[in-house]
């Protein structure tokens, strides 16, 4: 089970992040709590929730980051949770079989009646998607919310990840990166989008779109304007010019 | 990455345990251990104790210890899982070679269990080097320095025990004072390479590759995602000063290589009975300079995840 | 399918709930739409609403927190009445019978003698329309809501201009929009709506600049972000006016058309008309009217008016117009882009290349939509012309000193390029415009046992509508509409406590406040306004004779109320979000909402909107009694449906008539409610697509807006370019005019009361040396809490639980700081600490936090050990709430000086490395009330809901 399956479907269910324009709400983040907290994986405890160290079970983190120095650097805002990676450490690592990617989609999961809490994929997984329950002894992470995706008692339309269905920004996109024809595929290769460390080669699913750059981009419609308005006359001209700018009410 | 006490503990316990049981059964198959009531069983009671201490204290640390058994089924991908199941198998082999020892240290079987016990407890040692050294996202410990390490000082500590027992039982063995300072060197000299080699090199990932952001310029964090600690950070957002972990390397060698190394040399020219002092000195302080080391080992380890909380390298 | 859920023993189809209500999001003021799921009558989800016009189905991060603030440990649980001294947090429990007794006789005595002794305050202000009512059926003119410390400025500055704005007026043409600059906006009201909208025009290839001196939030994903040096927004806009003035860049026919920019002003200097709108006999405003060479009638339509020029008028009077006024203020070389550049910190290169973008844009890429319509005057277009620069501001340029005339200079600068609710440009949000300038005046203070004639807030359009006496002195507790903030169209709630504490300029009898914390975050000088809460004079009586404070939390308020209140949450109760106070309508149409219990309290609260029509029975108010002494409404659901203002007009615009068959105005429905709530909580009506632009001087829309009970009249909406209502100020201050400035007050009026926009430096920095204080300090709401209200909820206090001081990498290196060191924040009001965060992105003059972290020891329920309150800092402790003294000692508001708007932004501040440890005072740790059971020590919600693993 832990082995890769051998027989992947061509499916690979994943999520598409625009760094270009989120906000850093943690929107997802939070809705992802929601949903999960009563989930497949419930709880997602919380410890001293209302004392001087609280934390908890996220499946989803929104980051903060600068690139590049001064003006011409930028903020980016960049949440993370699972890349349901195609080579996931994670998996194989696990010494009993708790840790699986499914064949039929490609989502990587963790059946928890089989953990063992050893937090072995917590260290193999390099982007820190993995969260260990110190209460149930158990390790959990993001479902890619399994039990919406494929939801029948919720209407199509709404079989979506809770954090895309949140998101006020628009900035995550969910569908199968595995067929190159589906609209997050072709969203990725419009905007260029990217893998995150691929260095070291767990090849993930999930992908990143990078920020829009430069003081010109978007600008007016593609054209680039001049770069000052040419005056018409100097101050005191201007005024009697306007005498003879006649239009009626 | 967090130095856990517990896996501190059985790393080096096992290790320990792990290398005088392999001693043993390689020395004894050469003939070169004599079969000695007393001796033998407290060797092989040493041996056993040390593993079966350390793997408890492995398997307490846990979330589920009362599933510990279902670690052994996935022996085809995880090496942690081999290591399990070579731990768990080990038992039974050690246990006839232990056995066979005392009694029937001449038969075909019993050189096989011990052959088999050597074998498995060499492969326990490297499965448990494998965890580590297969983990992408640990630049230092992705390493043919960690699996050489972990060997030669289980190697090394099994050999100080089995040395500080055979002089204080009085064994004859040729040489084995020499080969424990051989070890030593050899140990502090992995060791010395190991850290030379974690201080020269980097891991290919960078702030700039985890967020894909290079393209921009420098990347810095500007908020974390909580405020407080959350998990990822307390198992694997470990830090260590500098100046500390210069310090540590430092009483490690001493502690744990040099100081023993000379202890044998000493023992080396007394009398057997006397000897067995220093050399039980050497064995102790060599295990509490371990601990150190394999604190270190933990400490000075950097997961990518730290990247995005802020660390420039990983 | 079944294969995968056999496969992984996971149950991909668990059922979410058993019962799904429609309601409305009151975790901030934005107020979505959401769908509550319930399992077994427990919360187990809040999502979007996908049919809601305000979010469309999203959810911001706070929204979906809500359930955690159901299972806040800090939720009220009954009245109390304090024990202990003020502040200290020691009460006991009462029953609402004693306490609602309690209350009324209080009131009662105070209406039976002085209605004015009573101060009556509401922090967030979502049912203004009714607590307004109540003050004004009470009879005291001391109330408002938390308006004039928030963005009155914004507000008075759009509604003497356009007769709306930004605030909650408008909003930009998210959709068609091509240029959109985003000024000084951290998250806004407006929360989902503005998300939704920047990620569409980006989508879309459009440009966005965002002003301001942080990079987050919006700022980070603004494709070009101008870092300004806080306080001088006034400048850059101003040099944006005169590069477009000066390449003719500016939509004049739409100035003629829609704007005062031609009318007539009088040149007579020294005489009391000087400044005013030279008017004929029948008061109708003056052109001067180019084909014909004669004066006339401004609001004629034959007429061709000169923007330029001095003209005679009849009784030989010199006149102009006002558009040359304009021109001659902004073609000053003090607007050049050169000039202000070392003030702003903007380029000039790059303030002309924003100019020539912004005129590009406007002039060049003009938007035609292809729709008919009819103007005021019924003359068809057949298409409405459009230009697609569009504008958007908050409190970043509204809390400063200067605040109201940057608003003013942004609106100016919106109607030069025509981009006044045209296609692609600012957009009003209807019940708005409504007449410009504004004509509700505030009401006068009653005499015992009366009630206001009308409601207590209002625009006034002259001195003769100010509230002061013939002294001068202000009536109102607050000195809102006083000649220290004659325009403070919201009141001034952060002067209340001082103002009554110190008997300035009268002494009250209790203060009645409503979900204001005001005894922490929303105060400024927050620990001597805890310290005015619970002064006390010479007698040893507090100088606060009486508080009463509603809230449904331990709020660091609560500990100084003698009275507490405790309210529902928003789960619990009925909430009306009603066109007659502040709308969620979008510019395509009007809406309106309402909130209905979806949870009966656990707890022995009750909704504050019952309580008080409750004691406004019990004090037998106006319209709260029948006459045989029975309460008029049965609670506040009933008064939401059958309440009207007007006849027709009531709370909810949506399924009037008897029958539900009318919108807007109609008589009260009984079913009214029940249609709220089958309908998913909210009523929104498209406008025909005619009516959808140029609202202000668009017939069908115009027409609408009548039937609709929008306006009185369907006349013309004219923009005020020139605000003459602010001339009439100033005159008074040189001498005219029956009510005039008492000395002291007169040479700022004078100043300030400009008809034309104008910038000035902010009071704080011209008072304080920049030797001494040489950085700007500004705070930013985070998007994942709001204000006070988070701190208590388990899932976002995670996220943030302490606040860092954020520095420029430049400014640090220059104070030999490193990240995570500690630093005195030191202004001249006082000093705290915080730990520095360094930063690429922020104005290197500026330093800034997140508002609202820091809490009290012991307050919301939290640990004493809490980070919020050991590590966190409050900016608030630093600001001062006066100006320094001027002569003759007087220490005005820091305020803005035309709309009493609390000038936060303009803190300077000084800040020097410190140790971890450096002690800085503050305030003992609250004790519980009685009997509350222990905080959890984890959370396990959700594992009730945990689907059992299907079959393997
Ligand atoms: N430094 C600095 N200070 C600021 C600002 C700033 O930008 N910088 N901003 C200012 C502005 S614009 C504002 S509007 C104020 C906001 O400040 P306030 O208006 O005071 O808002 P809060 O303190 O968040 O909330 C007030 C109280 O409402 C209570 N409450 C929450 N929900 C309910 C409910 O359902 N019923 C009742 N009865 N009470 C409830 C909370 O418990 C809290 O005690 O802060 C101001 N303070
Ligand atoms: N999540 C969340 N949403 C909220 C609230 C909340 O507490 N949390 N509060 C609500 C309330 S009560 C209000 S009033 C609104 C306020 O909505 P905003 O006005 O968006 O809120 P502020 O945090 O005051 O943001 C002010 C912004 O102006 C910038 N700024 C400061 N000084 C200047 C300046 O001189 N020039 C320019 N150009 N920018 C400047 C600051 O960096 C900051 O980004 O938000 C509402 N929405
Ligand atoms: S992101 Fe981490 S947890 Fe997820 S599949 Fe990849 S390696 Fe595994
Ligand atoms: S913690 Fe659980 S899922 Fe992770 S490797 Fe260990 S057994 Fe597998
Ligand atoms: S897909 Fe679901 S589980 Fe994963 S981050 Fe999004 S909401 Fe969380
Ligand atoms: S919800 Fe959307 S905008 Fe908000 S943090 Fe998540 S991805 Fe970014
Ligand atoms: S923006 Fe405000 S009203 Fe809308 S979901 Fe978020 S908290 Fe609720
Ligand atoms: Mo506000």
């Amino acid at each position: 089970m832990t082995s890769l399956p051998d027989r992947v479907s061509g499916k690979q269910l994943g999520l598409v992040i625009d760094l270009d324009t989120c906000v850093g709400c943690h929107a997802c983040a939070v809705s992802c709590k929601q949903w999960n907290a009563g989930g497949v994986s419930a709880p997602l405890t919380d410890f001293e929730p209302y004392g001087a160290e609280p934390s908890g079970v996220w499946f989803n983190r929104v980051h903060s980051f600068e690139a590049g120095d001064g003006v011409d650097g930028r903020t980016v805002h960049f949440p993370k949770s699972c890349l349901h990676c195609a080579e996931p450490a994670c998996v194989t690592v696990c010494p009993t079989g708790a840790s699986y990617k499914r064949a039929e989609d490609g989502i990587v999961l963790v059946n928890e009646d089989l953990c063992i809490g050893c937090k072995l994929c917590s260290w193999a997984c390099p982007y820190g998607a993995r969260e260990f329950d110190d209460d149930a002894g158990v390790m959990k992470k993001c479902t890619l919310c399994i039990d919406r995706i494929y939801n029948e008692h919720l209407p199509e339309a709404e079989r979506l990840p809770a954090c895309v269905a949140s998101c006020p920004s628009g900035a995550r996109h969910f569908g199968d990166l595995g067929d190159p024809s589906s609209d997050v595929s072709k969203l990725v290769a419009e905007r260029g989008g990217f893998d995150l460390m691929p260095e070291l080669g767990y090849r993930p699913v999930n992908k990143y779109l990078p920020p829009r750059r430069g003081a010109h981009c978007g600008s007016v419609a593609g054209r680039a304007p001049a770069d000052a308005l040419v005056p018409t006359g100097d101050a005191a001209s201007k005024l009697l010019s306007w005498l003879d700018r006649l239009l009626s009410r | 990455m967090h130095p856990a006490l517990s896996v501190i503990v059985f790393t080096v316990l096992s290790g320990a345990g792990y290398g005088l049981l392999f001693l043993a059964a390689i020395l004894a198959i050469g003939g070169v251990l004599p079969a000695a009531f007393w001796f033998d069983g407290c060797v092989a009671v040493l041996a056993l104790a040390m593993i079966s201490i350390g793997l408890s204290s492995s398997v307490l640390h846990l979330g589920r210890p009362e599933r510990a058994w279902r670690a052994m089924s996935q022996w085809r991908s995880s090496w942690l899982s081999r290591e399990g199941v070579t731990a768990l198998v080990c038992y039974p082999a050690a246990l006839m070679f232990a056995t066979g020892w005392l009694w029937w240290a001449d038969s075909m079987w019993w050189r096989l269990a011990a052959a088999i016990t050597a074998v498995l407890a060499a492969a326990t040692v490297a499965c448990t080097a494998m965890i580590y050294a297969s983990l992408k996202p640990v630049h230092q410990w992705r390493s043919a320095w960690v699996p050489a390490a972990y060997g030669v000082l289980a190697l090394y500590s099994g050999c100080l025990w089995l040395d500080a027992l055979r002089l204080g039982f009085d064994v004859p063995v040729p040489h084995l004072n020499l080969a424990a300072v051989a070890l030593a060197l050899a140990g502090a000299g992995i060791k010395i390479a190991y850290w030379r080699h974690i201080e020269r090199t980097r891991s290919p990932a960078t702030p700039e590759s985890a967020t894909g952001l290079g393209h921009i310029g420098k990347v810095r964090m500007l908020d974390p995602p909580h405020t407080q600690e959350n998990y990822l950070l307390r198992e694997m957002g470990f830090k260590i000063g500098r100046k500390h972990r210069r310090k540590l390397r430092r009483i490690c060698i001493g502690l744990g290589f040099a100081a023993p190394a000379l202890l044998v040399l000493i023992a080396d020219f007394l009398a057997p009975t006397a000897a067995a002092a220093p050399a039980l000195l050497a064995a102790l302080l060599a295990m509490a300079g371990l601990l150190i080391e394999r604190w270190l080992f933990f400490a000075e380890a950097r997961h990518t995840v730290s990247l995005y909380y802020g660390a420039e390298a990983a | 399918m079944s294969e995968s859920r056999q496969s992984t023993g996971v149950d991909l189809s668990p059922v979410v709930s058993d019962r799904v209500e429609t309601t409305t999001c009151y975790m901030c003021a934005c107020r979505c739409g959401i769908r509550v799921h319930l399992r077994d009558g427990k919360l187990r989800f809040i999502e979007g609403n996908p049919d809601h016009p305000v979010n469309r189905g999203v959810l911001c991060g706070k929204g979906a927190a809500g359930i955690m603030k159901q299972k806040s440990p800090a939720k009220l649980r009954k009245p109390l009445l304090r024990t202990g001294e003020r502040g200290r947090g020691e009460f006991r429990e009462i029953e609402w019978d004693e306490a609602l007794a309690l209350a009324a006789t209080w009131l009662g005595e105070i209406r039976r003698t002085d209605p004015k002794r009573l101060a009556f305050y509401t922090g967030r202000d979502q049912a203004q329309a009714f607590t307004s009512w109540w003050a004004e059926a009470f009879g005291t003119v001391n109330y408002a809501a938390h308006g004039g410390f928030c963005s009155v400025s914004m507000a008075a500055a759009g509604m003497y201009t356009l007769g709306g704005g930004f605030w909650e007026f408008g909003e930009p043409d998210f959709e068609q929009t091509r240029y959109f600059m985003l000024f000084g906006v951290a998250e806004d009201h407006s929360s989902n709506p503005i998300k939704i909208g920047i990620s569409r025009l980006k989508q879309r290839g459009a440009k966005f600049v965002s002003v301001n001196p942080v990079r987050t939030g919006y700022s980070a994903v603004a494709d070009e972000w101008l870092g300004i040096r806080p306080g001088t927004d006034g400048l850059f806009i101003g040099a944006l006016i005169r590069e477009l003035l000066l390449a003719d860049q500016v939509d004049f026919a739409y100035l003629v058309r829609y704007t005062n920019a031609p009318w007539l002003v009088i040149d007579a200097p020294g005489t009391a008309e000087h400044g005013l709108f030279a008017r004929d006999a029948q008061g109708a405003p003056l052109c001067w009217d180019a084909s014909t060479k004669a004066v006339a009638d401004a609001s004629g339509t034959g007429v061709t008016p000169a923007l330029a020029g001095r003209y005679r008028l009849a009784d030989g009077r010199d006149a102009v117009p006002a558009f040359q006024l304009l021109a001659e203020r902004f073609l000053d070389d003090a607007y050049a882009p050169e000039a202000v550049a070392a003030e702003t910190g903007i380029a000039a290169k790059t303030t002309r290349r924003i100019a020539a973008e912004i005129a590009d844009v406007a002039f060049r890429q003009e938007l035609v939509l292809d729709v008919p319509w009819t103007d005021w005057a019924g003359r068809r277009h057949d298409k409405m012309i459009g230009r697609p620069v569009s504008f958007h501001a908050m409190r970043g340029i509204s809390a400063h000193s200067n605040g109201f005339h940057t608003c003013r200079a942004l609106h100016v600068l919106q109607l030069l390029l025509g981009a006044i609710d045209s296609p692609g440009g600012f957009r009003y949000k209807p019940p708005y415009p409504k007449s410009c300038p504004p004509h509700a005046k505030p009401s006068r203070p009653a005499e015992a046992n009366h009630s206001l004639a009308g409601p207590p807030l209002g625009y006034p359009l002259s001195p003769d509508d100010l509230l002061v006496d013939t002294d001068g002195r202000p009536l109102r507790i607050d000195k809102a509409f006083s000649w220290e903030a004659p325009l403070a169209a919201h009141g001034m709630l952060h002067t209340v406590i001082a103002n009554a504490a110190n008997a300035d300029p009268y002494a009250i009898d209790t203060l009645f406040l409503f979900m204001a914390n005001m005894g922490w975050n929303s105060a400024m000088n927050s620990r001597g306004t805890a310290d005015m809460l619970a002064a006390k004079d010479a007698s040893g009586a507090y100088r606060i004779p009486r508080i009463i404070y509603v809230d449904a939390f331990y709020s660091e308020t609560v500990a100084f109320a003698d009275l507490v209140l405790p309210d529902t949450t928003y789960l619990e109760r009925y909430d009306c979000i009603s066109l007659l106070d502040r709308p969620i309508s979008s510019a395509d149409g009007p809406a309106d909402a309402i909130r209905h219990p979806v949870l009966a309290p656990d707890r022995d609260v009750r909704p504050f909107q019952d309580v008080l029509l409750d004691l406004g029975a019990r004090l037998g108010l106006p319209g709260m009694v029948r006459g045989n002494g029975k309460p008029t409404y049965s609670g506040f659901a009933d008064y939401m449906a059958r309440y009207e203002r007007k006849p027709g007009i009531g709370l909810l615009a949506g399924w009037r008539g008897e029958r539900g068959e009318a919108t807007g105005k109609g008589a009260p429905n009984p079913e009214q409610i029940a249609a709220y709530v089958a309908n998913g909580a909210f009523w929104h009506e498209e406008l025909p697509v005619t009516a959808r632009f140029f609202k202000h001087a668009n017939r069908d829309y115009l027409d609408y807006a009548v039937r609709m009970g929008f306006l009185d009249a369907a006349d013309p909406i004219v923009l005020q370019l020139y605000v003459e209502p602010l001339q009439k100020f100033r005159l008074a201050a040189e001498g005219h005019g029956k009510v005039r400035p008492p000395p002291a007050h007169r040479e700022r009026v004078r100043r300030f009361f400009d008809p034309l926009p104008l910038w000035y430096r902010p009071f704080e920095e011209a008072a304080t040396e920049s030797v001494d204080y040489p950085l700007h300090a500004i705070t930013q709401r985070p998007m994942i809490m709001y204000h006070a209200w988070d701190s208590q909820n388990a899932w976002l206090r995670q996220i943030i639980s302490e606040n860092r001081l954020y520095v420029s990498r430049a400014t640090a290196a220059g104070l030999g700081l490193a990240d995570d060191d500690w630093v005195s924040i030191e202004s001249r009001h006082g000093r705290i600490k915080g730990q520095v965060r360094l930063m690429e992105g922020v104005n290197a003059d500026t330093v800034w936090t997140w508002n609202a972290i820091a809490k009290r020891a012991g307050a919301w329920n939290l640990a004493p050990d809490a980070p919020e309150a050991t590590r966190a800092f409050l900016l608030n402790d630093i600001i001062s709430d006066l100006l320094p003294a001027r002569e003759g000692g007087y220490r005005y508001s820091n305020s803005d000086p035309v709309t009493g708007q609390a000038a936060w932004y303009d803190l300077r501040v000084r800040i020097a490395k410190c140790a971890a440890d450096a002690v800085s005072a503050r305030a003992e740790a609250l004790a519980m009330p009685p009997g509350w059971p222990p905080r959890p020590a984890i959370l396990r919600f959700g594992a009730e809901f945990r689907p059992r693993e299907a079959s393997k």
